[in-house]
């Protein structure tokens, strides 16, 4: 199989990259010392492409309808056009599809940022999900404009590329779905992040400090034919900067030159698991709630809004719920699927490693409810039973440890 | 990184000195720490176990993944390396210069049968394609 690769893979395979294959993707794991790249980012600036995240936007009349009832948090929250939100896309029984960023644009179009792995599944079921709403609730979408025409040629002109929608949604339709959902794996993303990730951006692109200084933490801004986003997957103050791809190279250099470090995958999960942040595939998939994926503060059950899984959820209540480890012994390494005993039952790691701040090993695990912080348990850690403490997460936020030893 | 010439290699990447008393020095090479990355845990062989040779005897652990390491001859464990278990790191820094466990093979000629270093940088030129 061909691995797919990002705009910015010469780059990476000048630095020296170790390459491998990241579901499917040739990304780099690290260039030296996956360490070494971690504490660059805890400490002062490094960089990671994640290119292989996909774009997607949606626009017309009614999206946010539409989005109110697809995702299980609520975009009502969004008020301030570049404003983002954190949300879970669920099955109607409940489980994740993915994980993803919704950042109000305009009120006829919010963009989401969701994972690589699960991009062409994640827009085959926005489309569905969006026939459906829109046969069921047609209210909604009053007097909307088919915007796909529309939009196809504003982003030709965005980004100079044959921007063509991937497929033709409404093909297998007689009608045309009143909105347009239009993916762009033209886009790169690069991630800034670090206390000096603003500093370093602002010294790579003249003229940026003005646009993003006051820029809040989770809001974006659209910048000519870039979106820069407050935003991050690794504790850190820092960017997350969408371009188009034929442009990304360019402005890598220039970020390196400023003194932004390319940073790995590898670091990039130390970072996000000492972050408090659940992966995708590994700490929630389809057949996790996100209640007992430590997600449920992402999950508006409040509202009188009903969105899909919302039954699902509201008719099983948790009975496992996702806490912190720090391992006390030493003798190995805490990782994913590692049996978790403890005084409430068997859990299991669904995400570890060893924390290179904290200089422990850490994880998070999925155990009975009744276990609380504080509790002793043990971890089958190979031939071993090793002893390790439940705890509060995020382990590390802005380069600082939250766990007392 | 050149692979030394004066040491012999196994094929799951030991690398083995023979001491003049005639037991043998064991680490892991430059390819393997290459490949599991930054070092963060090392468990060595208890002393005086005795081993097979391809006798899972050791475990080395990175950020990334944990990796078994084998007796490359049967024989019996004589010395271990405590440092590693504060500095694993410096089998990265120094793959050659850093030994994780001495054995005391029980046949002197089973050394001849591992492999040299052209023989070994051979095997892991063919790994990379």
């Amino acid at each position: 199989m061909t691995l797919k690769q990002t705009s910015l893979n010469e780059n990476h395979r000048d630095l020296g990259a170790k390459m491998v294959d990241f579901g499917g993707w040739d990304m780099p794991v690290n260039y030296g010392s996956q360490i070494g790249e971690h504490n660059q980012v805890r400490h002062d600036c490094g960089m990671f492409d994640v290119s292989h995240m996909r774009v997607v936007d949606i626009r017309g009349k009614g999206v946010r309808d539409f989005l109110r009832h697809l995702l299980a948090n609520n975009v009502d929250k969004l008020v301030v056009p570049g404003k983002a939100l954190y949300s879970c896309m669920l099955r109607e029984d409940g489980g994740v599809i993915d994980d993803l960023i919704v950042y109000y644009m305009e009120e006829s179009w919010f963009r989401i940022v969701v994972n690589a792995g699960t991009a062409d599944k994640d827009i085959a079921w926005m489309k569905q999900q969006s026939a459906r709403h829109a046969q069921a609730h047609p209210g909604c979408y009053a007097g909307s404009e088919v915007p796909e025409n529309e939009v196809s040629a504003e982003n030709k002109e965005k980004t100079g590329a044959a921007a063509t929608p991937q497929d033709e949604p409404g093909a297998e339709q007689a009608e045309k779905p009143p909105l347009a959902i239009t993916d762009h794996p033209e886009m790169a993303i690069i991630a800034v992040q670090g206390p000096k990730a603003r500093e370093k951006l602002w010294a790579a692109m003249p003229g940026s400090q003005k646009l993003t200084e006051n820029l809040a933490p989770f809001s974006g801004v659209v910048v000519g034919s870039m979106f820069i986003a407050r935003t991050g997957y690794t504790g850190e103050d820092g960017f997350e900067v969408m371009l188009p791809g034929q442009a990304a190279p360019y402005f890598w250099n220039a970020l390196a030159a400023s003194g932004a470090k390319p940073c790995g995958l590898g670091a990039r999960d130390t970072l996000r698991l000492e972050a408090g942040m659940n992966l995708y595939g590994q700490d929630m998939d389809e057949s996790a709630s996100p209640l007992e994926a430590g997600l449920a503060w992402t999950v508006d059950l409040k509202s009188a809004r009903d969105f899909i899984g919302k039954d699902a959820l509201l008719a099983n209540p948790p009975t496992h719920k996702q806490v912190g480890l720090v391992l006390l012994d030493r003798g190995g390494v805490l990782r994913g699927h590692q049996k978790v005993h403890t005084a409430h039952g068997e859990g299991e790691i669904t995400s570890g490693t060893f924390s290179p701040t904290l200089e422990k090993s850490i994880a998070f695990a999925r155990v009975p409810d009744g276990v609380q912080v504080g509790d002793e348990v043990t971890v089958a850690v190979r031939d071993k039973t090793l002893a390790a403490k439940v705890v509060n997460y995020p382990f590390v936020r802005n380069g600082k440890a939250l766990i007392g030893s | 990184m050149s692979t030394p010439t004066n040491l012999k290699y196994t094929a799951s990447h030991e690398w083995v000195r023979t001491e003049a008393d005639g037991t043998i020095t064991v680490g892991i090479t430059h390819h393997a720490q290459e490949l599991l990355g930054d070092l963060v845990f090392v468990e060595n062989p208890a002393l005086g176990r005795k081993l097979k040779a391809k006798e899972e005897c050791a475990v080395v652990e990175s950020v990334k993944a944990a990796a078994d390491v084998y007796a490359p001859v049967a024989g019996e464990v004589t010395a271990t390396n405590s440092d590693l278990e504060s500095t694993p790191e410096k089998i990265n820094t120094d793959p050659y210069g850093t030994w994780m466990f001495k054995l005391k093979p029980d046949h002197a000629t089973d050394i001849n049968g591992l492999m040299d270093a052209a023989a070994y940088q051979a095997q892991v030129d063919s790994e990379a394609h």
